[in-house]
């Protein structure tokens, strides 16, 4: 394995198939968690190390239970099981180690669960049949792509508070129609890779 | 409770897409075409029923610390029994759905009902909400397909109904045309609803 497929994989997930702008995963936490770019900036944090532990777990759970028992069909529950408990741990340590960094995460740690960024993450890694460093690489890429896309997206929203919006249009619309510019922005990345 | 009220809350006051917005991720991703979005509306909807309904029998089971991990597990069965049926007898539309049948488990919609109206009400009402935001959910989901697919193919349904000199915008079919017609379709939404409360 080269380092250039190593690149390539990094470069991709980042821009080419961002997670959220256009492998549309992990809409949710977009759309909800955007509107300061704070909150914004740690729930891209805590995402990244969660997809990071999560890419790693759940590698070793498919080759070395799923595989060697031949019930890959339990994929779905293992994998949301191992996502869930990783969350609520990351919880638990961060609660104890740095209680700040706890109280600013607040409520937005355990919505990681349902982030289907993380589920849709693992699911491709085994999809792709990644090796562990393409798959470190991959969930690495990944996360700064949700963080960017987020990031970029807040910032535009805080500004947007302040314009003069017809009624319909307020919230949720313009939200979707401003997302809809950026992921017309993210496809000048398509003939990168 | 009024069965009737609880039935249609789903399909337009309490829309899952339209006025709560949640599980987005599969409403965006597989509208392309109209039959990818009534066959992911259609497994949601299942799935959704048979969590509700096992939900709401085990609910006074649940200890309240881990019902958030208990529903997961309920509800990734059911995706997991979908999964298998489409992939059964449904291929052609397994392969068009990929990676988010088993990301329905994922969807807000499902846990959200479960959280708040499977755990603290009977089977037969979780029955009658399940059905309610699935059918608001699918019948959200077929609109925006149906827009996506006559701009961005010309067609509906995969049968063609646009005029000869139509020049199909295939953007639509892809990520941006999603989140435009979508939020396009919301803000009509909205503006329908808003004339309607104010007369």
């Amino acid at each position: 394995m080269s380092g250039s497929s190593i690149f390539i994989i990094l470069v991709s997930a980042i821009f080419v198939n961002n997670f959220v702008l256009s492998r549309f995963l992990g809409i949710c936490p977009f759309l909800g968690v955007s509107k300061q770019v704070e909150t914004a900036m740690g729930m891209g944090m805590a995402v990244t190390f969660v997809m990071a532990m999560a890419s790693i777990i759940t590698y070793v759970a498919q080759r070395f239970i799923l595989d060697k028992l031949r019930i890959e069909y339990m994929q779905t529950i293992v994998f949301i099981l191992v996502i869930a408990s990783l969350v609520q741990l990351v919880e638990m340590v961060i609660q104890k180690t740095s209680y700040s960094l706890y109280q600013s995460l607040g409520v937005y740690l355990p919505l990681i669960t349902t982030n289907c960024a993380v589920l849709g993450l693992t699911l491709l890694n085994i999809q792709n049949d990644y090796n562990l460093v393409e798959l470190i690489v991959h969930a690495i890429g990944a996360a700064i792509g949700f963080t960017l896309a987020i990031v970029l997206f807040a910032a535009i929203r805080e500004r947007m508070e302040l314009s003069d919006l017809p009624v319909a249009f307020k919230g949720f619309p313009i939200a979707l129609i401003t997302a809809s510019l950026m992921s017309l922005a993210f496809m000048g990345f398509m003939g990168l890779v | 409770m009024n069965m009737g009220k609880v039935f249609g809350r789903g399909i337009v006051l309490d829309n899952p897409i339209f006025v709560q917005a949640l599980g987005m991720c599969p409403t965006l991703a597989v509208t392309n075409t109209a039959i990818n979005g009534l066959g992911m509306g259609v497994a949601t909807t299942a799935v959704l029923l048979g969590s509700n309904l096992v939900i709401s029998l085990i609910r006074n089971v649940i200890p309240p610390k881990i019902r958030i991990p208990s529903f997961i597990v309920v509800i990734a069965t059911f995706v997991t029994m979908v999964g298998m049926l489409m992939k059964a007898y449904t291929p052609e539309l397994d392969q068009a759905l990929g990676i988010f049948i088993p990301l329905i488990v994922v969807n807000c919609l499902i846990l959200g009902r479960a959280e708040s109206f499977a755990s603290k009400n009977g089977a037969g009402a979780s029955i009658v909400d399940g059905l309610g935001m699935g059918v608001g959910f699918t019948l959200a989901l077929v609109v925006l397909g149906v827009v996506r697919e006559l701009i961005g193919f010309g067609s509906v349904f995969g049968m063609a109904v646009m005029p000869e000199a139509f020049e199909p915008m295939s953007i639509m079919t892809m990520a941006p045309g999603a989140f435009l017609a979508l939020g396009i379709l919301m803000a009509i939404f909205n503006k329908m609803v808003y004339s309607k409360s104010k007369s």
